[in-house]
């Protein structure tokens, strides 16, 4: 009991700071040690690296494309699993035709299927937010479906003896029941959009940063490709952090439940 | 049955329910007859699966009898109706709402609004002793504080029959015998034919005219017993000759029962 308690008058900020200071000793040992040294570069040359592709002049044209992709994915993915899910839900026939289907595909790896994409949707941007579209959308549909089945049935009795219709029931009972597990897809949706991001810019990207750390593979330029994964991991806690500051204001009222 | 001239408020009119499941047809119910009279109390007791709930539903209109029909001022139930409010063990509050908003709710969906519907709010609130708790979570109060809500909520829409499942059954000995004095009050206030289930011996003799005791499957009318203790009744009458005498009789039905579940 007394181990479990070292250290808890550290604030979360402090721990934060000893955790990022930990994992820059750790990098720094691992660009000495000559076998480790490729795949992790010096730090300050990670860093200086960002100036190589800003003066090349794709540094932000890989960002830009990278969030357009995936925010244009992620939405449509969202668009359309929302209703999904709700039929899913409602109508048994509608469940059983296409659940199992969702399962399947869920469980192959976007990369798989990208070439098949391509060969229909051509190059440029809409084989990329398709390929975003379909994940975003089978995580999305899968979780709103599970919240809405899995709505406290007394919660609807309780509203039907107070007098509620069937329109009243699903606009002041399911849609706010349902709302903390739309803001759980969301959340799950953006990070599956991001991690999908590699597979969607293999189709033909020309900018990306995907796209570009693949290409930056071919010529043996570790410094920008460390630099480019690491800005894909700052924006996806950004938009994690994002979601859940959303998340506590809309669904403060819940009891605790973590995914 | 017609032109009696005692009024009868519920009328459970040889009710039947079965149910289909993998292992075949379950008859929960098996030709029910009850009259209940315009502002009753009565309590129903029985083992589990005896089918007390199943009933509650049926009278709420949440369940359709497989035969046989409920009678509600003479009018046959079908479907809900805010004429008859529910109060669930689950308390069944809708957690995004505040206390005062889930009071408001069927307030709102009659059609009531604003200061009326926040005036006649805070009376079932007060009634309840809530009133400084109003703006809370569901999450944020103990389990009778909601078991209160729930009450107040079931009350504001002024149902004149009040059907309540096990409500005090998921707290705690002291929280009980609190809520059940308070409901005893405020059912003395604001009459109302109440149909109260409850495992617990004591406490329906404790608040009830009548208690129902049911047979275990298929659900049948065991024995219906007359409390004729007056109220006011108060955590003494518990210790009076005539409550442990009615206790041990009902007790020795019950239990018989239970051992009929068992074998």
């Amino acid at each position: 009991m007394k181990e479990k308690n070292k250290g808890s008058k550290i604030p979360g900020k402090v721990w934060l700071l000893i955790s990022f200071l930990v994992a820059m000793v750790l990098w720094y040992l691992l660009s000495l040690n000559p076998r480790t040294a490729r795949s992790f570069p010096n730090i300050i040359v990670t860093i200086q690296s960002m100036k190589t592709m800003i003066d090349r002049g794709v540094f932000w044209g890989d960002i830009q494309s990278s969030l357009i992709s995936v925010s244009v994915g992620f939405v449509l993915g969202f668009v359309l699993s929302l209703p999904t899910a709700i039929l899913m839900a409602w109508y048994r026939p509608v469940r059983n035709i296409i659940e199992p289907w969702i399962q399947f595909v869920r469980n192959i790896p976007p990369l798989a299927y990208v070439p098949l994409v391509v060969i229909s949707a051509g190059v440029g941007r809409k084989p990329q937010i398709i390929v975003i579209t379909i994940a975003t959308f089978l995580i999305m549909t899968i979780t709103i479906y599970q919240g809405v089945i899995n709505i406290d049935e007394t919660l609807i009795k309780a509203a039907r003896v107070l007098g509620a219709t069937d329109k009243d029931i699903f606009l002041q009972v399911i849609a706010p029941a349902t709302l903390p597990f739309i803001m759980t897809a969301v959340r799950l949706g953006a990070s599956v959009a991001l991690t999908t991001l590699i597979a969607a810019e293999s189709t033909g990207a020309s900018a990306g940063l995907g796209m570009r750390i693949r290409s930056l593979n071919n010529s043996f330029e570790s410094e920008p490709m460390l630099l480019y994964i690491i800005i894909i991991g700052i924006i996806g806690i950004t938009v994690e952090k994002v979601i859940k500051i959303l998340e506590r204001k809309l669904t403060g009222w819940q009891e605790k439940r973590e995914i | 049955m017609a032109g009696e001239e005692r009024n009868i408020k519920l009328k459970i009119d040889n009710v039947k329910k079965i149910y289909n499941s993998r292992n075949g047809e379950m008859i929960a119910l098996n030709g029910v007859n009850l009259d209940i009279a315009e502002n009753e109390f009565i309590c129903v007791v029985g083992p589990s699966g005896c089918g007390k709930s199943t009933l509650l539903n049926i009278i709420a209109g949440l369940l359709e009898p497989t035969s046989g029909a409920v009678y509600c001022d003479g009018k046959k139930v079908e479907g809900t109706g805010t004429e008859r409010g529910v109060v669930f063990q689950q308390y069944a509050l809708f957690p995004w709402m505040t206390v005062k908003k889930n009071v408001m709710f069927g307030l709102k969906l009659q059609g009531i609004k604003g200061k009326e519907a926040e005036e006649k709010a805070m009376k079932y609130i007060k009634m309840v002793q809530l009133e400084d708790f109003l703006d809370h979570y569901p999450k944020e109060l103990s389990g009778g504080m909601k078991q209160r809500v729930a009450i107040a909520r079931a009350y504001a829409v002024n149902p004149s029959v009040l059907l309540m499942d096990e409500p005090f059954g998921a707290l705690d000995a002291q929280t009980r015998t609190q809520l059940q004095s308070e409901l005893l009050e405020t059912w003395e206030k604001e009459q109302k034919t109440c149909f109260f289930i409850t495992h617990d011996v004591d406490e329906a003799i404790i608040l009830a005219q009548k208690v129902i005791i049911m047979s275990a499957r298929p659900g049948r009318i065991k024995e219906i017993v007359n409390i004729d203790i007056p109220y006011p009744r108060t955590q003494e009458t518990k210790m009076s000759p005539e409550f442990l005498e009615l206790k041990n009789h009902i007790w020795g039905q019950v239990y018989q029962e239970y051992l009929e579940v068992r074998k």
